[in-house]
C-alpha cells in the first residue's frame, strides 16, 4: 500500500547510511548503516550505551545526526526542506517508558494525533482509535486513564497510539525493558501479530528469545558501531566476532 | 526636550542625588536593620512553632493552623495599620519601626512555620524509627536527624518567601518609618524631583537582586521531584 | 479589655461605616477582576519568553523577571504614579496600579508557569512529536495542560498574594477596600473600620488559603 506521504517504490523502506551522532566531545554513533526492507523486522542488540536508542531516535529525527544520511521511503529525512511532522506520520515510535499522556484517557491518547495531525473529525478519530485499541486487545479500556492501567497495558496503548496513524514503519525502543516479567508476554504477543500483518519494524531490545523467533535480521551494536549483522540463526548460534560472543554470553535468554 | 532628556532630568539628576545621598543611605541602613530583624524573628519563631507541632498535641495543632492561616490570608498593610493606629488609642504606644517589625515577623513566622512543617513531614518515618531505635531521645532525634534534613528541604521556598516578605519593609513608609522608600518620598517632595525615587529603586534592586538570583539557583538544585503524574 | 473592644470591635461604628466599606469591597473585587487575568496572561507571556529556544531571548526574559521580583511592588507603584508626572506624563491611580502590578505579577506568575512547564517529563513531548504533532500543538495539548496542573497550588497561592497586593492601592488613594477603611478610620478616630476590612479580607482569602493547603497535600500524597 502506497501512502501519499512517501515517494514511489524505494528498495529500502529505511535507508540509514554512515549515521554519526556526537554530544559535545563524546561520539555515541560512529558511522552506522541500517537498511530495512518493507515487511522486515530488524532487531538491534548491544550493551547499554552502544547507541541503539540514539540510532532509533535519529530515524525519526528526535535526535539530529551529526553526520550521515537517512532516507525513509526514498525521502531524505534530514533535509531542511522535508516536512518532518508529515514524515513522522509514516514513522511510528514506541518508547521504553511508554510516555502516555496522563491527563487523557487511553482513547484520548490514541486519538490526539488523529484529530490534530490528520485533522479527522471527533467521531471519526474516536472510531479509528477504538479500532486500534481493539487491535492491541484493549477495546474495553478505552475510557481508562494511564494511571489505572498496568505497565503492559500502557505499553499496548502506546503501540495503538503509534499504529493509529497507519505508519509504514514502527521503531520500538526497548519496548519491554520497563515491564515486570509477567507483563512482557502480552506486549510481545501484540508485536508478533504486528509482524504477521506485515508491518515493518525496527526493535532495540534485550528479548533475545523473541529476536530468535521473529527477527529477519539482527544487528549487534557496540560503542557506536555495528560489530556484526546477519540472520538471527547466524548471530545467536555462530557469532563471528569476539565482542558479540562476549555480549551473548553475558545476557540471559 | 526629548523624551530621553526629560527622563534624565526627572530621574537621573546628579545634583539631587548627591544632596540626598546621605538620607538615602540612612534609609538603606534602616531597611537592612529591620529586614534582618524580621528574618531572624520570623524564621526563628516559625521554626519553633514547627517544632512545637512535632509534639503532636491535637488541640495545639488545630489552634496553630487557624492562626497561621489567618496570618497568611491577611494583607500585611492591614495588620500594620490596625496595630499602628489602634494601639495608641488604648494607651499602648509603640514606635512605628517596631510595629513594622512585629507585623512582618508575624507574617513571616506563619509562612515559614508551614514550610518547615512541610519539610519535617516530608521525612520518612523510617528516619525517626532508626534514630529512636539507636537510643536517641526525641529532642536529639529532632536536632541531629530530622531538622537538618527538613531545613534543607524547606530552604528554597523559604528563601523566596522571605524575600517577598522582607520587600514589604517598604510599607513602613506608610507609617512614617525612615526606611529607603520613606526617605525617598520626603526627598522627592522637598526637591520637587523624582531622582530620589530612582535612587530608592536602585537601592532595593541592588539589595534584593543577588538574593533573588541566589534563591533561584537554590530552587534549581533542590527541586523536590515529588510533582508530576508519571512515575 | 473594654477599651480594646471600643477601639477595635466597636459594632456601632462598624455599622455606620459599612456602606463605605462595602463600596470599597466592590472596588477591590473590580480591581482583582482585571488584575488577575492581566497577571496570568503576562505570566504566560513571560514563561513563553523564558522557555524560548533563543538563548538571548531566554536570558533577557530571566533578567527582567528577576529584576521585577527584586523590586518591591509599593516602590514600583509609587515610581509609576508619582514619578512619571515629573516627566509630564499624567497617570491615573488605576493605570499606575495596572502597570505596576502587571510587571510585578507577570514575573511571579511567569516563574510559576515556567516551573510547571519544566516539570513535565521530556518523554511527553517526544512521544507527541513522534506522532507528527508540531511543536506548537505539542506545547498546547500535551505540555501546558500537565504543566499547569502540576503547579495549580502555586498559581492559587500567587493569586492570593495579588489580591493582598491591592491593599497597596490605598497608599496612592485609589478606590479600594483598605483605602475606604482607612478613610473611615480617620473620620471616626477609631480602628474598627480597619478591623471590619480585615474581616472582609479574611472572608475572601481564608477559604482560598485552606484550599491551597488541601491541594498541596493532595499533590504530595
Amino acid at each position: 500500500m502506497l501512502s501519499a506521504g512517501l515517494g514511489p517504490t524505494a528498495s529500502y523502506l529505511l535507508e540509514a547510511r554512515g549515521v554519526r551522532k556526537s554530544y559535545g566531545t563524546s561520539e555515541v554513533l560512529r558511522g552506522v548503516d541500517l537498511l530495512v526492507s518493507p515487511g522486515e523486522m530488524v532487531f538491534l542488540i548491544g550493551p547499554s550505551g552502544s547507541g541503539k536508542s540514539t540510532l532509533l531516535r535519529c530515524c525519526n529525527r528526535l535526535e539530529e545526526p551529526t553526520g550521515g544520511s537517512i532516507r525513509v521511503g526514498g525521502i531524505d529525512l534530514l533535509s531542511p526542506k522535508t516536512d518532518i511532522n508529515k514524515m513522522r506520520r509514516e514513522i511510528g515510535m514506541v518508547f521504553q517508558s511508554f510516555n502516555l499522556y496522563p491527563h487523557m484517557t487511553a482513547l484520548g491518547n490514541v486519538a490526539l494525533a488523529l484529530r490534530k495531525v490528520m485533522k479527522k473529525g471527533r467521531q471519526e478519530a474516536e472510531n479509528v482509535a477504538r479500532e486500534n485499541l481493539a487491535r492491541v486487545g484493549l477495546a474495553d479500556k478505552a475510557r481508562a486513564y494511564p494511571a489505572e492501567l498496568s505497565g503492559g497495558q500502557q505499553q499496548r496503548v502506546a503501540i495503538a497510539r503509534a499504529l493509529a496513524l497507519d505508519p509504514r514503519i514502527i521503531l520500538l525502543d526497548e519496548p519491554t525493558s520497563a515491564l515486570d516479567p509477567e507483563l512482557v508476554g502480552s506486549v510481545l504477543s501484540v508485536l508478533r501479530d504486528l509482524r504477521q500483518s506485515g508491518m515493518t519494524m525496527v526493535v532495540a531490545s534485550h528479548e533475545m528469545r523473541f529476536a530468535r523467533e521473529a527477527a529477519d535480521k539482527v544487528l549487534f551494536l557496540d560503542a557506536g558501531l555495528v560489530v556484526e549483522e546477519g540472520a538471527p540463526e547466524e548471530i545467536f548460534a555462530r557469532p563471528k566476532e569476539e565482542r558479540t560472543q562476549r555480549f551473548l554470553r553475558d545476557v540471559p535468554g | 526636550m526629548t523624551m530621553l532628556d526629560r527622563f534624565a532630568a526627572t530621574f537621573l539628576d546628579l545634583d539631587v542625588a548627591a544632596r540626598y545621598a546621605p538620607e538615602m543611605l540612612a534609609g538603606l541602613l534602616v531597611t537592612l536593620a529591620i529586614g534582618l530583624a524580621v528574618i531572624v524573628t520570623g524564621v526563628g519563631v516559625g521554626l519553633a512553632l514547627a517544632v512545637l507541632r512535632a509534639f503532636g498535641f491535637r488541640a495545639l495543632d488545630f489552634v496553630l493552623i487557624q492562626i497561621v492561616d489567618i496570618l497568611r490570608a491577611l494583607p500585611p498593610l492591614v495588620i500594620i495599620l490596625i496595630i499602628y493606629f489602634g494601639l495608641p488609642n488604648v494607651g499602648i504606644v509603640i514606635p512605628s519601626f517596631v510595629v513594622l517589625w512585629m507585623s512582618l515577623s508575624a507574617v513571616l513566622a506563619a509562612f515559614s512555620e508551614e514550610l518547615f512543617w512541610a519539610g519535617i513531614t516530608a521525612i520518612p518515618t523510617g528516619q525517626w524509627l532508626a534514630a529512636r531505635a539507636s537510643g536517641l531521645g526525641f529532642f536529639q532525634t529532632l536536632r541531629y536527624v530530622i531538622l537538618p534534613q527538613a531545613v534543607r528541604i524547606a530552604l528554597p521556598p523559604l528563601t523566596s518567601r522571605t524575600i517577598s516578605i522582607t520587600k514589604n519593609t517598604a510599607l513602613g513608609s506608610a507609617i512614617g518609618v525612615n526606611e529607603i522608600l520613606g526617605q525617598a518620598i520626603s526627598a522627592e517632595a522637598f526637591s520637587a524631583n523624582a531622582t530620589p525615587l530612582a535612587m530608592a529603586a536602585a537601592l532595593y534592586v541592588l539589595l534584593f537582586l543577588p538574593l533573588v538570583i541566589a534563591s533561584r539557583s537554590l530552587e534549581h538544585r533542590y527541586r523536590a521531584g515529588r510533582r508530576g503524574w508519571t512515575r | 479589655m473594654d477599651a480594646l473592644i471600643q477601639e477595635f470591635f466597636n459594632l456601632s461604628i462598624m455599622g455606620r461605616v459599612a456602606p463605605l466599606i462595602l463600596r470599597g469591597l466592590g472596588e477591590t473585587l473590580l480591581l482583582c477582576a482585571f488584575l488577575v487575568p492581566l497577571g496570568l496572561s503576562g505570566g504566560l507571556g513571560a514563561m513563553l519568553l523564558a522557555t524560548s529556544r533563543s538563548r538571548l531571548v531566554r536570558f533577557a526574559a530571566m533578567v527582567s523577571i528577576d529584576f521585577f521580583r527584586s523590586f518591591p511592588p509599593l516602590v514600583l507603584l509609587i515610581f509609576v504614579y508619582s514619578g512619571l508626572p515629573f516627566m509630564g506624563i499624567r497617570v491615573s491611580p488605576v493605570l499606575a496600579i495596572g502597570v505596576a502590578f502587571l510587571l510585578n505579577s507577570s514575573s511571579y506568575y511567569g516563574e510559576v508557569f515556567r516551573a510547571g512547564v519544566l516539570s513535565v517529563p521530556p518523554g511527553q513531548s517526544e512521544a507527541a512529536r513522534s506522532t507528527g504533532l508540531s511543536a506548537g500543538q505539542t506545547f498546547l495539548f500535551v505540555v501546558l495542560p500537565q504543566g499547569v496542573r502540576n503547579v495549580l497550588p502555586e498559581l492559587l497561592s500567587n493569586t492570593i498574594e495579588l489580591v493582598k497586593l491591592t491593599t497597596l492601592a490605598s497608599v496612592i488613594s485609589a478606590p479600594e477596600l483598605l483605602h475606604s477603611a482607612d478613610l473611615a478610620r480617620s473620620l471616626t478616630y477609631n480602628s474598627s473600620p480597619l478591623v471590619l476590612a480585615a474581616a472582609i479580607y479574611l472572608m475572601l482569602l481564608w477559604p482560598l488559603v485552606r484550599l491551597v493547603r488541601r491541594m498541596e497535600r493532595r499533590l504530595v500524597a
